[in-house]
């Protein structure tokens, strides 16, 4: 069993999701729109020492902020956007194409550059050896991948569709299955690290991670589409989720 | 368009992002080669573990390097970008150069990202050089005495040490870049 005694002090699933519930609740009669993600959010255990306590100060970018760092074809081989030929063999699991497009937020396409992905196998396992969730490794499946954005700022990866995985913030927690995504813009302030989901997950409702952006409608932004027009007749699934980052701060007349 | 939130990085990343030489922006014991290091803290004193930093920085000569390959460094192009990850002590290192100035009279600093297990988004912030040109600096000046001093990183026998504090005593000022 994997009950550990460890976990005892753990609070129960339900008493996390009263948590989730009265925070939502007091959201709700706030009449305001909240578009990130709280840094503090204590049904995610972790995040309670780990969140400052003072707001973030404004400062308008200068210098090296106004810019970003290039990444090309000297970083990135096209062949690290395909996470299902990295072994000798295939991997378990749904094959799928996930695609969409960075674009700033004033909605003109990043170019040229770097997403870098990360995932769980399809039975929820993480390659990275402080996983210690009892399914099964793939060892056709790493579950990393790079690429870089075309000049309409499209991405696209194949790879398979990552499982559920159990975790410890309490007990017997679940994530929704999720990819992970690292961007960069043309500026270093829109840099950003975030998770793709799928759509319809029944563990949405539970998960600390996911609530912790607090308005339904933002946190919507990270569920993919199911996209028929990305699947491919009798090879693979296809799902398109598009990322829209900070609005930049150079002017036209600082582009390259 | 309304920005996509963020999510933390969660714990697994250390096989997805670190990558050989992602530390070293320069090849260590080169000429001028510096290092800049430091703890990530959480709000009860205790090391961060499981944080990532990224480096970005003018050149020696507070130029914005516009060259790629920082994810495959050939040992000679300053990209000026990097990425360390903290040890079990919470301890990160960067081989790199100092930047210069990248205006008459700017105060030269890093500009650094965290990430890590249980920090719900990235945070931002400047790490500036100690030196004469800080006292003029807008930034710095608009903060409190007391938390002006998180962002000013102190020398030592190789290079420079900044710590950065997530939470409580010292905590580091954190950056926020909106344009309204």
């Amino acid at each position: 069993m994997s009950t550990a005694s460890s976990d005892a002090a753990a609070s129960s699933q339900a008493e996390v999701s009263d948590e989730i519930a009265t925070i939502a609740e007091k959201y709700a009669a706030e009449g305001r729109t909240e578009d990130r993600v709280r840094l503090d959010y204590p049904p995610y255990r972790s995040s309670i020492l780990r969140h400052p306590t003072k707001d973030l100060h404004h400062a308008d970018p200068e210098g090296i902020e106004l810019w970003s760092p290039a990444f090309g074809h000297s970083d990135v081989d096209p062949l690290e956007a395909d996470l299902t030929i990295q072994h000798s063999g295939e991997p378990v699991g749904e094959r799928m194409v996930v695609t969409g497009r960075v674009l700033d937020g004033d909605g003109r396409p990043v170019r040229h550059q770097l997403v870098e992905v990360w995932q769980a196998n399809a039975g929820g396992r993480y390659i990275h050896k402080r996983d210690q969730h009892p399914a099964a490794i793939d060892p056709n499946f790493t579950g990393v991948g790079r690429c870089l954005t075309d000049g309409d700022g499209n991405y696209r990866f194949t790879t398979i569709k990552p499982g559920p995985y159990p975790w410890k913030n309490h007990r017997n927690a679940w994530r929704p299955a999720h990819i992970h995504f690292s961007v960069f813009g043309s500026e270093f302030t829109q840099r950003l690290v975030t998770q793709m989901y799928f759509p319809g997950d029944p563990l949405f409702a539970l998960d600390p991670i996911y609530q912790a952006i607090v308005d339904p409608a933002a946190r919507a932004r990270l569920v993919a589409s199911y996209d028929h027009d990305v699947t491919q007749p009798e090879w693979c699934t296809g799902y398109r989720w598009d990322i829209v980052l900070t609005g930049s701060h150079r002017t036209p007349m600082e582009e390259e | 368009m309304t920005p996509t939130p963020g999510q933390t990085v969660g714990p697994f990343f250390g096989y997805a992002l670190p990558y050989d030489g992602d530390s070293e922006l320069v090849p260590p014991g080169s000429a001028r080669a510096i290092r800049l290091s430091g703890r990530v803290l959480d709000g009860a004193g205790a090391p961060v573990p499981d944080a990532l930093i990224e480096l970005w920085q003018a050149d020696a000569d507070g130029v914005v390097p516009r060259a790629e390959g920082s994810l495959h460094r050939d040992g000679f192009t300053f990209t000026g970008w990097g990425r360390a990850s903290t040890d079990n002590t919470g301890r990160y290192s960067f081989t790199t150069l100092a930047p210069g100035a990248t205006g008459p009279g700017a105060a030269p600093f890093f500009a650094l990202t965290v990430f890590a297990r249980g920090l719900l988004d990235r945070l931002q912030t400047r790490a500036y050089l100690p030196g004469p040109a800080t006292a003029d600096d807008r930034l710095l000046a608009s903060l409190p005495t007391g938390r002006r001093d998180t962002l000013v990183a102190r020398p030592d026998e190789h290079g420079f040490v900044f710590d950065i504090r997530l939470q409580g005593e010292g905590e580091t000022v954190f950056l926020s870049h909106g344009r309204d």
